[in-house]
């Protein structure tokens, strides 16, 4: 908050705003523009289309080799995020609210787990996972990315969890509701935004994900979005597939323009509030 | 919803173990114990599932890493003990690899610090579209790193982009020192945003009555910044940079876009993906592994040692 803001000083932050904005946002615009380029004008390094054409997105959305890793992103992702905010919310609930020895061990294992180099786990999983089955399917994504997601989302609801005034159950069963009907109708609603918000982040996180998407999947069965745009081919093997490509880089921005424009707010408050509260 | 159901049991559990929860370390109430149980119980799938897919595969790794394991001459492998270690770190490979790792870390690392303050600032002081300027930078921190590299690769490529237009048709992604310097671009613009939003949140815990008083004795700007917000925000700072090091060490996804690693762009972790999907070698791969995970230890250690971070999160425990 400005203490004092003259004439002067307003007009140099809004220019900085503006600064802002143009720096965030010129690479996405230039990559969207890409998008909508015809496949000659591709090789035309003015910012926007002389031509708009909508045939890169509809030559994506009916090829399979995009179709099928778009699925396998949303499902893989979907599953290891409800799965991680299950469980991070009972370790979380248990760090927030109870007494137990162990309790610093967990918090130091999580801390480091959020650190660990992800290639380091490349190798040996990738002998792992061919043993038992896993390579190239589904629950071979899924079982890292909750690992993964399992420290961001204990930071994020431990913090969120300890601002819920616990109390307010009690007050509740003394005025009479059942500890069921305190759970769900003081408790819950309570505790649905931190929720909410870490499963943004974990979301965003596995669908972020390129290193192991393309370290355990071998063919579509598997391949997630990220991991499929090298596998993109152009018109003929002489055209680089510069439109498909772009077109497929801006169709998966499209879930993470949704979540930031709508839930900015909450975003901003769990990526710190694990960090710097904590 | 109105009626009571099995889950009852679980609340009342909860609810006698608080109860109970008090400080003292005397003989454990029956309450205490049905606490300490009920939370390993809330904490074992977490703990299960990270161990599993972390601490199992690294031991695995150190295991691979002292065999000779090619997958391709699978009759040839065998124990050799610390020879992949000796092979791995006398390869010029792996200290080129680390040097453009130290480089990008520490050049990404130092201009998003600064930027982030500057954006800090920028989300801080603003009176205007406060909203729109965080859900933009917002955007940035969370686009797919792959899809926003492949832009960086378009707009450098000779003909095509506009960056490379700008500066002349250049092909920089074919040269070693420009191509590291379009990669770490392409990372400060990624990661400057959530620089700037845990600097912001620090920047919020400055007091404001502060800033005033040092105003009325006279401290101009800048010292204002360095004695007063700076020092405050030092817990901040530190733990942004410890996070933004750490990640920015083990940059990967950039960098397999823009150049695949190559004319000495590779980081370690290329390296290390490589020698597992190229080379088909186990065993090396692994030792690769193994001197990432130390050089993350690291790092770790010298900044909550040597910096004085408080990890994140190490007072969470006793609050």
């Amino acid at each position: 908050m400005a203490v004092t803001t003259t004439p002067r000083q307003k007009v140099g932050w809004t220019t900085a705003n503006f600064v802002v904005i143009v720096l965030a946002l010129f690479p996405v615009v230039w990559l969207l523009s890409l998008s909508f380029k015809t496949p000659t004008a591709v090789l035309d390094p003015s910012i926007l289309p002389a031509q708009w054409t909508g045939s890169n997105y509809a030559g994506i959305l009916t090829n399979y080799q995009f179709i099928r890793p778009l699925i396998n992103s949303i499902g893989i992702d979907l599953i290891a995020t409800l799965i991680s905010v299950v469980l991070a919310s009972m370790a979380a609930y248990a760090i927030a609210r109870l007494r137990f020895p162990g309790k610093s061990v967990l918090i130091g294992m999580a801390l480091l787990i959020a650190m660990f180099p992800l290639i380091a786990l490349v190798t040996p999983m990738f002998t792992i996972e061919r043993a038992l089955g896993l390579f190239n399917t589904w629950p071979g994504l899924i079982i890292p990315y909750v690992a993964f997601g399992l420290p961001l989302g204990i930071y994020t609801l431990s913090a969120f969890f300890r601002e819920i005034p616990w109390e307010l159950e009690k007050a509740a069963k003394v005025d009479g509701a059942t500890p069921f009907q305190a759970f769900m109708k003081v408790i819950a609603p309570l505790a649905a935004p931190g929720m909410v918000t870490t499963a943004i982040l974990v979301f965003m996180a596995c669908w972020n994900d390129f290193l192991l998407a393309i370290s355990f999947t071998s063919t579509t069965a598997s391949r997630t979005a990220p991991a499929a745009m090298e596998y993109f081919s152009g018109g003929s093997v002489f055209t680089v597939p510069t439109g498909p490509i772009a077109a497929a880089a801006c169709f998966i921005t499209i879930p993470i323009i949704i979540f930031v424009l709508f839930f900015q707010r909450r975003i901003v408050a769990g990526l710190t509030s694990g960090a710097v509260k904590g | 919803m109105s009626t009571t159901t099995p889950s009852t049991q679980v609340v009342t559990g909860t609810e006698a173990a608080k109860v109970t929860g008090r400080r003292g370390r005397a003989p454990l109430s029956e309450g205490a114990k049905a606490e300490r149980r009920l939370g390993w119980m809330l904490c074992a799938p977490a703990v299960i599932v990270m161990i599993a897919v972390t601490a199992y595969p690294v031991i695995y790794a150190i295991y691979l890493s002292l065999q000779r394991y090619n997958l391709e001459l699978p009759q040839q492998i065998k124990f050799v003990g610390f020879s992949n270690y000796g092979a791995v770190l006398s390869s010029p490979y792996w200290w080129s690899a680390l040097e453009v790792t130290l480089i990008i870390t520490v050049f990404s690392v130092s201009i998003s610090l600064v930027l982030g303050m500057l954006l800090a600032q920028i989300l801080h002081r603003t009176l205007f579209f406060r909203g729109t300027v965080r859900t933009t930078s917002l955007i940035p921190y969370g686009i797919v790193t792959v899809a926003a590299a492949y832009g960086w690769q378009y707009a450098w490529t000779p003909s095509q982009g506009y960056l490379s237009a700008a500066f002349n048709n250049t092909a920089a992604l074919t040269n070693q020192v420009e191509a590291v310097i379009v990669i770490i671009i392409a990372e400060i613009w990624k990661t400057t945003p959530f620089m700037g939003l845990l600097l912001l949140a620090g920047l919020s815990l400055v007091p404001e009555d502060l800033q005033k008083a040092a105003k009325v004795d006279g401290a101009t700007a800048w010292q204002r910044f360095t004695r007063i917000t700076l020092p405050l925000m030092k817990p901040a700072i530190l733990v942004a940079l410890l996070f933004r090091t750490l990640d920015s060490f083990r940059i990967f996804d950039n960098i397999f876009i823009l150049t695949q690693g190559a004319n000495g762009t590779g980081s370690v972790s290329v390296l290390g993906y490589d020698n597992l999907f190229n080379a088909l070698n186990l065993g090396i791969g692994s030792t690769i592994s193994i001197l990432i995970f130390i050089c993350v230890a690291i790092i770790a250690f010298i900044f909550i040692r040597g910096f004085g971070t408080a990890a994140p999160g190490t007072n969470l425990g006793g609050r």
